[in-house]
Order: C-alpha cells, then structure tokens, then sequence
C-alpha cells in the first residue's frame, strides 16, 4: 500500500495525491516530509487524522525550505542523519511566490534535501488565484479573462533555472503524467547530496476546469506540446530532455481546459494563442526536444 | 570554594551560557544589538568548543523557521534576536507555540521602526505578549546568563513544551562589561537534563506535526498551551530554586522584592531599570520615604495572585514601562497589573509611566519625580498614565 494512505480528502483526480504517492513510491519509508500551506497539508491532515505514512510537518506558508534545513541541520548535529531523505514538497506559490526567499537561503547553504514543487499554476487552495507560475493567458479568479483582457498577461516564471543558478547538482521538471520518468528523477534527486530540485507540472481539475478524470490527459498534452518540457540538469547544464516524437499543436492543449476557453471565444483569441504557440517552439529549440 | 568572577562583555556571559547548556542547533540572523551574541557563538563553533550546527540563514523569518523544523526533529534548539528581526518572526513564533516546541531565544530589547532606533526599550517583545512564549526579563548579565539553563529546563519539561524568551535590554545589558560568574560546565550538566522529546520526526515511528484543525478541535490546542502555561507558572519558581541549590544565585522566580513588604509606595517595573530602581530606594529609605520595589520577571505567564500578594500592603503602584500601547497611553505591565486586581479584594491604585523608549535614560531623578508624582495620590489627585521626561520643545 502507498505511503499516502487512502482517506484524504483531495477532489477526484487530484494532481497533489498524485504527486505526493508518487514522491513516496520513489522515496520509501526512510524519509522526513516538510509541506507548506497549501492543498496537500490541508487534505492530508484533517486533525486527528492524517494520511501520512512517514514522518511529516507543516509549519507555516512560506518557510518549508527553512524547516527542512532545520530538520537536516538536526539530524546531522544528532547523528541522526544516516541514509534519511528530507523532502519539502510545496506548491508553486509557495516555492515561486512566497516561499522563494527561504528556498534561496536553502540552496544557498547546501543543505543535503530535496525540494520538490507541485506546481499546479495557480493558489488552488484558496480559489485558483493567479500565482508566479500561471501561465499566460489562464483565466483565474484574480487574473480573470474579461471584455479587456485574455486573462493572466505575464509569463511563468521560470523557476528551475533561479534554483540552477543557485549551483544546485541537480534540477529537474517531471510531470504527474509521467509516473515513472518522475519516480526516477525524485529517486535521482533524493539521493544526490546537496540541495536538489523537482519541479512537477500538475495539472487541476478543479482549477484548470477540465473533469477529473483527465487529469494525465491534460499533464501528456502539456508535455506533448513542448508546453512542459521534461529534462534534467545537473550543476546548472541540461543533461537530459524527453524528445517528442510527434509535436502536437498548442491548441490541443489549451482546448482541453476551461480556463483557456475565451481564446477560443473572443475576438483576437487565435493571434494570442500564436504567442502561447511561440513559447512552445522556444522550449522545442533551447532544449532541443525534437 | 569562591567562584571565579571575571569581568565580560554581557552578550559573551550570554554566549558562554547557551553554550553549556550544548544546543544541537544554532540558526540566527545579525541584527545590532543582538550580534555579539551570535558572533561569540559562531567563534564557540569556529573553535570546536560548541558540538552544533551552527545555521547562518538569510533571515530572522527562516532563522525561526530553521529551529521549528530541528526542534520538530528532536534538537535543542537556540536564537537571538531583537527588535525588526522579532518582529519579522512574529508569524513564526506563534507556530513554534501551538506544535509545542520548546525553542529557547535571548532577545536583546531594543525600540521598533519607524522612527528607526537601535536602542533599548521593551516594544519588541511586549509586541510578542500574545504568541505563546514564556517571556521572562532580566535585570543584570548575571541574570541574563543564567536564565538560559533555567529556561531550558521550564521550556523542556514534558508538562510544559513551550517555547521561551529571555529578554535581556539592549547595550544596557548585551554590551556592557560587568563582573559575572561564567557558567560551570559541570553544574549545568547536573541542573539541565538532556533533551529527550516523546514526540519526534522519526522514520521509525511516523507521526504528523502541523495538522489542519477545523472549529472542533481548534480550541482545545489553544486551552492545553494556556494550561502549560499554568504549569510553567509552578515551575518557573521551583526552577529558579534549584538553580539557586546548584549555582548558589536567586534573582526570583515570578516576581522579586526589594524593601517591598511594609512600603506604601511601590515601584513595578521589568528589566535593567530594576538596578537603578534599587538605588533610587536606598536614596529614598534614608529619607524617611516608604518605597519598595516588585520586579516582574515572568510577563508570560503573568504571575497575576504573587503580584496581588505582593501588593496586599501597598497603597499606591507606580508601574514603569519601556512599552506604548498607542491609543491606551500606558504600556502593558501597567495595563496588566490593574486589570489582575479588579475582581479581587487587593485594589490599589495604580498609575502607569511610559518612558526608556528607545533608548532614552532613566536616571535616579526621573524615578524619584514619579514617586512625588505618586504621593498626590494621597492628596486625591490622581494620575491615570503619563509619558515621562518628555521634551516640551519635540513633543
């Protein structure tokens, strides 16, 4: 049985239940998770009740870096620290948003952890707000597609190079709907000492208005788009890429998900999607994944 | 045998001190005045003298955050900070409260921005009043130091799991060279136990730390911190009295007194000042006036029925506070004192001065002008709070 046990309370199809089983297949019961605020604490841990199979704690929104260094630092002073893995697994706001200054600290220090980002593009927990890792032109509740505007207008910040710039050995982007080349890269990272990286696109049902049971639909269509690209680095060099074999165009994608559908409707909407078109073709070039 | 005193810096004796008491994890963040004490410390580390991970992070805010995730993990934990800095862990500090984790931090007092200060008054901390931490205040370095080992062991015990400030004011205490006693190794070794938590992040044993409590069971957690804090009430004294057995020095426990049974007057007040209070006494006694002294030591938990015991005799009390609670025009420790006496027999009048803020200083003077100010009590005229010794020319 998973190491996230049954009972939580996520929606059906749930890219956060999703991302944390499989951080917990790849890591086993030798591990210590931090989370922050966020929906997995949230359904993971209606007090007295809690999911969690393996030691874990939530302290506060924006510091799970500063806890799992602490955790780390801990052990390390005790004696403790053997063959335990430290995992702070947190949500794109708070790694790209609010927690970003204390994962820089993190890194900065070279504690030996990992941290993994379930980035689902938008603050899901508290009602699909826009976050630093929405992409362009998704409707959120604060970013909302109206008579004057196509939705979110700036780009997602482009977080695993910030954390490769930080001299980590190893940063990589996995997808939930890629199961094992995500267990691989969370077991690759966890076990690479220092301060490592993964970050996870997840997509949300709820958010992202799609039916829950399409939610690895919907994360292969983002990868298949070269809208997510999968690779590795290793000390700040991109060591590996999952080439796509038969590119899809970003409509497809887009089309999949209600919180896209006003470029579809409004007047403009096809030269807007050109630029979202133009993103892809980027990433297919810069990390070469044809 | 006589004990060896040497004269020191007052952030070393407090350096000296967290060192014995062998923290598992150091993690600070500079910020004046607080620094000496974690640059003694990182000295400690450099040496090989202090068996820790000592944590420079790049902020008070992680600094915290670093000592909830060790504590959570098993550690003895230690920080110090002051002022902005306490006041950036503000969000923090209630968390290490309510997942009882007993985290021990000397703050070094000092005034709040804006206007930017960097001098001593108690705002910092006073600020800190509703999160959870025992708050105890010390009148000399001695003190100081030696409320390091006694707040481990308050903040560790198993009834208690708080975590816990020693509030030590800033320069007047932290950089001033005085006659001190350095803690003994072997002493410290005997009056603190190792720190051996039930409750752990260990593979071995999963539990879940930081759960998500809805409205029907919030409540109780908050209930059990304020029974712990009921507990630590017991403690506090009993700790100080076995730190006395062992160390063979008493500062109080809750409270202290100084000429304080038969005076009419008397003086409330928490903190450095307590020593220029004490001179201002002994002035004041051979004038023939009845004054006596009640130090605070424990703000949290407020020691309200040793304060009315203290007081019983007492006909008026001057409270004195380095603290504004702007909009009340008094700070807290007179605030407190009044409100701890209107349900109960013991009613004295009580009238509050505001004054050390940021670093202003109280000599003899000003406290001998406000316990003039408090024998027109007698005559009927009454003061409710006031600012003291301010500059007509600024205000």
């Amino acid at each position: 049985m998973s190491l996230l046990k049954p009972g939580h309370r996520g929606c059906a199809g749930c890219c956060d239940a999703l991302a944390a089983k499989f951080v917990l297949d790849a890591l086993g019961e030798d591990c210590i998770v931090v989370s922050p605020t966020g929906c997995l604490e949230v359904f993971t841990t209606p007090y007295p009740e809690s999911a969690w199979g393996v030691p874990w704690i939530h302290s506060l929104f924006e510091n799970a870096a500063a806890v799992a260094s602490g955790v780390e630092a801990a052990l390390k002073a005790m004696g403790k620290m053997n063959n335990t893995k430290i995992i702070a697994i947190g949500g794109d706001g708070a790694t790209m948003d609010i927690g970003l200054q204390a994962i820089s600290g993190a890194f900065e220090r070279g504690h030996d952890f990992t941290y993994i980002c379930v980035d689902n593009e938008a603050y899901m927990n508290t009602g699909i707000q826009r976050s630093s890792g929405t992409p362009m032109y998704a409707s959120t509740t604060t970013s909302p597609a109206g008579k004057v505007s196509f939705g979110n207008p700036l780009n997602k910040k482009n977080m695993p190079a910030i954390i490769a710039a930080h001299g980590s050995p190893y940063v990589a982007t996995a997808s939930v709907a890629y199961a094992p080349d995500m267990i691989r890269k969370v077991k690759k990272a966890a076990q690479i000492k220092g301060p490592t990286y993964v970050h996870v696109h997840a997509p949300c049902c709820t958010g992202w208005k799609f039916e829950g049971s399409k939610t690895i639909e919907v994360g292969r269509l983002a990868v298949e788009t070269a809208l997510w690209p999968l690779y590795e680095m290793e000390k700040s060099e991109v060591t590996g890429v999952r080439k796509i074999k038969n590119r899809k165009p970003v409509e497809e994608y887009l089309k999949a998900q209600g919180r896209f559908k006003h470029l579809f409707t409004m007047e403009g909407g096809a030269k807007e999607i050109k630029k979202i078109q133009a993103t892809a073709d980027w990433n297919v070039k810069h990390f070469g994944l044809e | 045998m006589r004990k060896r005193m040497v004269v020191v810096e007052g952030s070393y004796a407090v350096a000296h001190a967290v060192k014995v008491c062998k923290p598992n994890v150091i993690s600070a963040y500079p910020i004046t005045p607080q620094t000496h004490i974690v640059e003694d410390l990182a000295q400690f580390a450099a040496d090989g003298e202090i068996n820790c991970e000592y944590m420079n992070v790049e902020s008070e805010f992680s600094a915290i955050s670093a000592l909830i995730g060790a504590s959570a993990a098993g550690a003895r934990t230690y920080s110090s900070t002051t002022s902005q800095g306490l006041a950036l862990m503000h969000e923090a500090l209630f968390n290490a409260s309510g997942m009882r984790l007993p985290i021990v931090m000397t703050v070094v007092n000092r005034a709040l921005s804006a206007p930017i200060n960097i001098w001593n008054d108690q705002q910092d901390s006073i600020s800190q009043r509703d999160t959870g931490w025992i708050q105890l205040y010390a009148e000399d370095v001695q003190e100081s130091a030696d409320m390091t080992p006694q707040l481990y062991k308050i903040a560790e015990d198993e009834d208690i799991l708080l975590p816990a400030m020693a509030c030590m004011d800033g320069y007047i205490l932290s950089h001033v060279y005085e006659p001190v006693i350095l803690l003994e190794q072997s002493l410290t070794n005997e009056f603190l136990p190792d720190y051996t938590p039930e409750f752990v992040l260990d593979p071995k044993n999963p539990m879940s730390f930081g759960a998500f409590a809805d409205p029907n069971t919030y409540t109780e957690f908050r209930y059990k911190q304020e029974k712990a804090m009921g507990v630590a009430l017991k403690r506090i004294e009993e700790v100080a009295c076995e730190f006395s057995e062992k160390y063979g020095r008493y500062y109080g426990g809750l409270i202290d007194g100084y000429m304080l049974d038969d005076a009419e007057i008397v003086i409330m007040a928490m903190g450095s000042v307590i020593g220029t209070i004490k001179d201002t006494i002994d002035v004041l006694r051979k004038e023939g006036e009845s004054v006596g002294l009640l130090k605070v030591r424990s703000f949290r938990p407020f020691p309200a029925d040793e304060i009315r015991k203290a007081l019983k005799n007492a006909k008026v009390v001057i409270t004195l506070d380095k603290n504004i609670s702007i909009g009340k025009n008094e700070g807290a420790l007179c605030t407190e004192v009044k409100a701890c006496m209107y349900n109960r027999d013991v009613r004295v009048p009580v009238i509050g001065f505001v004054l050390g803020l940021g670093g202003r200083d109280i000599p003899v003077s000003t406290i001998v002008k406000m316990v003039n100010k408090a024998k027109l009590v007698e005559k009927g005229i009454f003061i409710e709070s006031e600012f003291v010794d301010l500059r007509e020319n600024l205000a």
